[in-house]
C-alpha cells in the first residue's frame, strides 16, 4: 500500500493501461517533455516514447476530433484539455462527432478526453470551470467527476475500457490535497454510473461529486459535532449515466435532499437531480430540496469574491440546517 | 513521381465514366422522388463536381479512408457504395446504413471505411485526420482522403486540421472542391485569396489547384498525392476548380447564380467532356456508351424499386443505441 494522490492517481491509472493495451496512446498539448501543465504525464514520454504520448499544436478542436479519428481506427485515445474551459475550443467535435457516431451508425468510438476542472486556486474566468452540464445535455456522452484519488483512478481506468466517449472531469483543487491509500497490484476500475455514499447519516442526504464531496465532509464532521445532524453524503462519481437508483433510495431513507455543485447553479446537473426527485420520489420528501451551487456569474479572481462565489462547508451547514427545520 | 508520370488504364477511364454517369442518374432519381414527395429531407447534389468526386475517390485503394461531403454521391459510389444503400437512407428506411436514423447523403459505412459527413462540414477534417494518424499507428499504410467546399474550407477546424496533419506527416490529402458558391455567397465575399490550395504553403505542405471538371487530371493529381501521402511523405491539399450547376440544394433554384458563368460550364460538363475525351482515343465508342447507360438504368431502377418497398423503422427505434453496449 502506498499514500497515492489524486494526480499521481490519474497518472497511474495512465501508466497501467498503456502498459496493458497498444492501442492506447495519449494526446495533448504540452504532455511530453514538460509533463503537462498540471505534471499528470510526467515521466511517461520516456516510458512510452512521443508516438504514444503525442504533444500537439493549440487546437482542442483537433486534438478531440484526431481522437475521434483514431477511435474509428481502432485506437483509445486519451486526449487532455489543459483546461476544463479550453473544451469550448473543439465544442463540437464532442457534440456533433463523437457523441452522435454510434447512435447513427452504430459504430463505437472508445475515447477519453481528461479535463482538469474546477476553482479555488485563483485562475480567474478561464482557469476555473466546472463545464460538465454542457455535455451531461447532449446524449451520447458519458461524463464522470471523481473526488477520491481511489475513485479517479478506477473511473479513469474504467474509462479508457469503455466503448464510448467518456468526458473525465478530474478537479485540478484536488490534485495534490487528497490522498489515498492505494495497492498498486490491485487491478482498481471502479465501474461508470455508479455513486457511492461518502458518509452515512440518517438525517439528510447531501447529493455531490467531485471537490464538493470534501466541502460536504466538513459541513457533515460539523454538523453532527455542534447539532447532532448527522448528513449522509451521495458521491455521484458518474453524471452520466446517472445513478439514479442510489438518488431516489436516499430520498427514501432520509426524506431531506441538499444537492451541492461547484459549477454554477442555472442549468446546472443539481436541476435535474431535483426535477427528476420531483417526478419519481415525491412521496418521500418532508421538505423542499436546496440546492448549492457556484454563483451565476464567471468565476471571479480575486480570493476574496472567488470564495464568496464558490459553495463551501458554510454554505452546505446553512442549506442543511434549513431543510432539516423545514 | 509527378502527377503527369500517372498512367491511366482503359479499364480505369471506363469506370470513372461509369461511375460519373451512374452519379448523375442516381441524382436524378432522387430528385424525381425528393418532388413526389417521397423523400422528406434535404437533398443535395453534385452536378457539375461528378469529376472530382468520381476521379479523386477512384484514386483510392480498397483499404483507404474516405470522408465525403453533401455533394460527393460519387465519392461514395467509387468507393463502392450501392445505389440500393443510398436509396434506402434518402428514404428512410429502417434496413438502411442508418436504420432510419441519419438523413440523406451521410451515409456512413465502416465496412467501406467512409465515414459520412456531419453537416457541420469542416468538423469532420481533423476526424479523418485522427483516422489517418490512427491507422499508421495500427501499423497500415493507408490514406484518408477527405472533401471540403471553398466554403467550409474558412472554418477554424480547417486549419486545425490541417496543420494538425502536416505536423504528423499524416497520410492524408485534402480536397477543396471549389464550386464557386457556398449556398448563395460567392467566392470574393468568402476568401481574397487566388488559389485557395495556396494556403498549403502556410502548412508547409505540397498545394496544388487543377480543372476539377477533368476526371482524367483530377484522377491523376489525386493519385500521386494519395501515393505520397502513402510512402510517408505526408499530406497534400488539392483545389479543384468546377461549377456549381444547381441550386445549394433541391428547394433552391439558385436565381443569385452568375448566368454567364453558368454557360461557360455548361460547356464543361464533366461528363460530356471525359466522354469526348475517351472517344477521341477510342476506348469509348457509342455502343459501349449505350450499353453502360442502358445497365446502370437497370440498376438503379431496380434499386428504387427494393428500396421502396423496403419496410419503415419502427418509432420506438428512437431510443435505441445512443451508446455501445
Amino acid at each position: 500500500m502506498a499514500e497515492t494522490t489524486y494526480l499521481q492517481a490519474i497518472t497511474d491509472a495512465m501508466r497501467e493501461e498503456l502498459q496493458r493495451d497498444p492501442r492506447v496512446f495519449l494526446l495533448g498539448e504540452d504532455i511530453g517533455i514538460y509533463g503537462g501543465a498540471f505534471k499528470v504525464t510526467k515521466g511517461l514520454i520516456d516510458q512510452f516514447g512521443e508516438e504514444r504520448v503525442m504533444d500537439t499544436p493549440i487546437s482542442e478542436a483537433a486534438i478531440i476530433g484526431v481522437a475521434v479519428g483514431a477511435a474509428l481506427a481502432g485506437m483509445r485515445p486519451i486526449a487532455e484539455m489543459q483546461f476544463a474551459d479550453f473544451i469550448t475550443s473543439g465544442f463540437s467535435q464532442l457534440v456533433t462527432n463523437a457523441a452522435t457516431l454510434h447512435y447513427r451508425y452504430g459504430t463505437a468510438v472508445p475515447m477519453v478526453v481528461r479535463a482538469p476542472s474546477g476553482g479555488g486556486i485563483h485562475g480567474g474566468a478561464f482557469h476555473s470551470k466546472n463545464p460538465e452540464a454542457w455535455f451531461v445535455h447532449q446524449p451520447g456522452l458519458k461524463v464522470v467527476a471523481p473526488a477520491t484519488a481511489r475513485d479517479a483512478k478506477g473511473l479513469l481506468k474504467s474509462a479508457v475500457r469503455d466503448d464510448n466517449p467518456v468526458l473525465f472531469f478530474e478537479n485540478k483543487f484536488l490534485y495534490r490535497r487528497i490522498k489515498d491509500e492505494i495497492d498498486s497490484a490491485e487491478e482498481l476500475l471502479v465501474p461508470l454510473g455508479r455513486a457511492h455514499i461518502a458518509r452515512a447519516g440518517g438525517d439528510v442526504s447531501i447529493i455531490t461529486y467531485g471537490s464538493m464531496v470534501h466541502a460536504a465532509q466538513e459541513a457533515a464532521d460539523k454538523l453532527a459535532a455542534e447539532e447532532g445532524i448527522e448528513a449522509e453524503i451521495i458521491d455521484l462519481r458518474s453524471l452520466q449515466p446517472l445513478d439514479k437508483e442510489a438518488i431516489f433510495a436516499a430520498v427514501r431513507r432520509t426524506n431531506r435532499v441538499v444537492i451541492v455543485h461547484e459549477a454554477n447553479l442555472t442549468g446546472g446537473i443539481g436541476g435535474e437531480i431535483a426535477a427528476l426527485i420531483s417526478e419519481h420520489a415525491f412521496e418521500a420528501l418532508d421538505a423542499p430540496i436546496k440546492r448549492v451551487a457556484g454563483l451565476d456569474t464567471p468565476t471571479p479572481y480575486a480570493p476574496v469574491m472567488e470564495e464568496f462565489w464558490r459553495p463551501n462547508a458554510d454554505k452546505i451547514a446553512r442549506a442543511v440546517q434549513e431543510v432539516i427545520r423545514f | 513521381m509527378s502527377a503527369s508520370d500517372v498512367d491511366i488504364s482503359p479499364e480505369i477511364k471506363v469506370k470513372l465514366y461509369t461511375m460519373m454517369v451512374k452519379t448523375r442518374l442516381t441524382e436524378e432519381r432522387i430528385i424525381a422522388l425528393y418532388r413526389q414527395g417521397r423523400i422528406v429531407g434535404g437533398v443535395y447534389t453534385g452536378r457539375g463536381v461528378e469529376a472530382t468526386t468520381v476521379g479523386s475517390a477512384l484514386a483510392l485503394e480498397e483499404e483507404d479512408w474516405l470522408f465525403p461531403i453533401h455533394r460527393d454521391l460519387g465519392a461514395h459510389l467509387a468507393k463502392g457504395q450501392s445505389v440500393l444503400n443510398i436509396l434506402l437512407q434518402y428514404l428512410g428506411r429502417g434496413n438502411g446504413l442508418s436504420r432510419g436514423k441519419d438523413s440523406g447523403i451521410h451515409c456512413s459505412d465502416t465496412r467501406l471505411n467512409i465515414v459520412g459527413n456531419v453537416s457541420h462540414l469542416g468538423h469532420m477534417i481533423p476526424v479523418a485526420v485522427g483516422t489517418a494518424i490512427g491507422m499508421r499507428m495500427m501499423g497500415k499504410k493507408v490514406v484518408t482522403l477527405n472533401y471540403i467546399g471553398e466554403g467550409g474550407s474558412n472554418i477554424g477546424d480547417f486549419h486545425e486540421g490541417l496543420n494538425f496533419a502536416a505536423v504528423q506527416k499524416a497520410p492524408f490529402v485534402l480536397i477543396i472542391e471549389n464550386n464557386h458558391y457556398a449556398y448563395s455567397t460567392p467566392t470574393h465575399k468568402g476568401f481574397s485569396a487566388k488559389y485557395l490550395s495556396d494556403r498549403a504553403i502556410g502548412y508547409g505542405i505540397p498545394g496544388h489547384h487543377v480543372d476539377g471538371t477533368d476526371a482524367l487530371q483530377v484522377y491523376k493529381v489525386v493519385k500521386e498525392a494519395v501515393e505520397r501521402a502513402r510512402s510517408g511523405e505526408g499530406p497534400s491539399l488539392i483545389e479543384c476548380l468546377s461549377f456549381r450547376m444547381v441550386g445549394h440544394s433541391a428547394h433552391d433554384d439558385g436565381f443569385y447564380v452568375d448566368k454567364q458563368r453558368m454557360k461557360e460550364y455548361e460547356k464543361k460538363d464533366p461528363i460530356l467532356r471525359l466522354e469526348h475525351q475517351l472517344q477521341r482515343e477510342g476506348t469509348l465508342d457509342d455502343t459501349l456508351i449505350a450499353s453502360i447507360r442502358n445497365e446502370l438504368e437497370q440498376e438503379i431502377e431496380q434499386a428504387t424499386q427494393v428500396a421502396l418497398d423496403s419496410p419503415l423503422p419502427e418509432a420506438e427505434w428512437a431510443t435505441e443505441g445512443l451508446f455501445a453496449e
